[in-house]
């Protein structure tokens, strides 16, 4: 693990432009200005050095070093002219990190102006930036890498049975619309750790929200929703208590919704929820009693153009 | 195409996950029936619609979407706000129809996907 942190690093010392980390807001002085008003600018930004710049050219850098010197020298009231450097090392923008890196310890130097390809100051550059956008930079691939590090497709080869299945199970609340999608959303997120391909995990998400939707929309006493996950397939099962469908042959008719009209204001209720569990699933199941509860069962199998018959999802009804 | 550049061209209000305009957008969609959105709104579309209750996020999440943009100034609710930066979707706010919108964006090339 700590092998690869390191060669990351490395590769992003080589991928990281100067222009994305320099500093941009450059703070410079012209060559008439006195060390001492020098000293207030390093003072006041908090930084230790400046290129030095006159009638929008850059004609020197002057530094915390320089200063010391001038001091020392009890010359403080002399222009920053008479103690610049005046040959000035500059990188460009699209120049990698490792470049900077390298030219700040060869030349024994804190900063480097940053030019455009116009030869125009557009920035500066220290140590500092590049550890700073070095860290920043992990931190992105961190998140990026977060789910795929965290990947457990190992556990069914890890964990020996004759058939081994991970067992997920949700609550639902019936009328609960600010938790809708929380059941989907954990199980998808369980499907992309295990490794799980993206367009089979969607067909899963699609259909466990609907399924889940249904139970909040459509139940009083709400339900379970119950993630069977084995190295081939999953199959989830939503089961509430009542108040049941009348007709399921009608309720799986396109348009056909039994949702309050307050609930389709909210855009729930289309009357294609179930529809959309059938084109996702590759089983599907539907029993439900009047009064007593609704069953409802579907599988997805995980190996994409495997036994699974849906090709995705598209497919217009 | 990304997110960033709908929003300043169309002048977006961003309400939340600021942080996550970078994406580029692979398509649009408009609706208001959240069934329909889960049947054929595709990973990294934007998808344009009057709904601005908290479910849109889990919509929005559960699909990949890249960001909503709820439009005709319809108020958003503070749950939606709340966990929309917490799945960092962004969600974008306008004045202008949904119909505006999708126009505007299908202007700058922005498709649907069929």
């Amino acid at each position: 693990m700590k092998r690869t942190e390191i060669t990351r690093v490395q590769e992003l010392i080589y991928e990281l432009k100067i222009g994305e980390v320099m500093t941009k807001r450059v703070i410079t002085v012209t060559p008439d200005t006195s060390m001492a008003e020098f000293r207030e600018v390093l003072r006041i930004n908090r930084i230790s050095g400046t290129p030095v710049v006159e009638n929008g050219r850059m004609v020197g850098i002057i530094s915390l070093e320089d200063l010391i010197k001038a001091l020392s020298e009890g010359d403080i009231e002399s222009p920053v002219s008479d103690r610049m450097t005046r040959d000035v090392c500059t990188v460009s923008t699209h120049e990698s990190a490792i470049e900077v890196v390298k030219i700040l310890s060869q030349r024994g130097v804190g900063r480097l102006p940053v030019v455009n390809e116009h030869d125009n100051l557009v920035g500066i550059i220290t140590q500092g930036d590049i550890t700073h956008g070095l860290l920043k930079a992990i931190e992105v691939d961190y998140h990026a890498e977060e789910i795929s590090r965290y990947r457990a497709s190992h556990i069914f080869e890890d964990i020996v049975s004759d058939r081994t299945s991970l067992l997920l199970r949700y609550e639902v609340c019936p009328g609960d619309f600010n938790r809708g999608g929380e059941a989907s959303s954990k199980i998808k997120r369980a499907l992309t750790r295990l490794g799980a391909d993206p367009q089979i995990t969607r067909r899963v998400a699609i259909a466990t929200y609907e399924a889940e939707m249904n139970i909040i929309i459509h139940t009083d006493s709400g339900g379970e929703i119950v993630a069977e996950i084995q190295p081939d397939q999953v199959s989830v099962r939503a089961v509430d208590h009542g108040p049941g469908i009348a007709d399921v042959e009608q309720a799986m008719q396109p348009g056909f919704s039994l949702a309050p009209e307050w609930i389709r204001e909210m855009g729930f209720g289309a009357g294609v929820g179930l529809n959309n569990v059938q084109k996702c699933a590759d089983e599907m199941n539907l029993e439900s009693t009047l009064g007593a509860g609704t069953r409802l069962q579907f599988t997805i199998y995980l190996q994409p153009g495997g036994e699974g018959r849906k090709g995705g999802q598209n497919e217009t009804s | 195409m990304k997110l960033r550049d709908a929003v300043s061209s169309l002048n977006l209000g961003v309400a939340s996950a600021s942080d996550s305009l970078d994406q580029e957008i692979t398509g649009g969609y408009a609706s208001d029936l959240l069934s329909c959105v889960m049947a054929r709104a595709q990973a990294g579309n934007v998808w344009v619609t009057l709904q601005s209750h908290p479910n849109i996020v889990a919509v929005a999440s559960l699909l990949n979407l890249a960001g909503i943009i709820v439009t005709e100034g319809t108020r958003l609710e503070e749950a939606t706000i709340e966990k929309a930066n917490e799945e960092h979707i962004p969600v974008l706010t306008t004045s202008l129809t949904t119909f505006t919108v999708v126009s505007r964006l299908a202007a700058m090339g922005i498709q649907g996907v069929e």
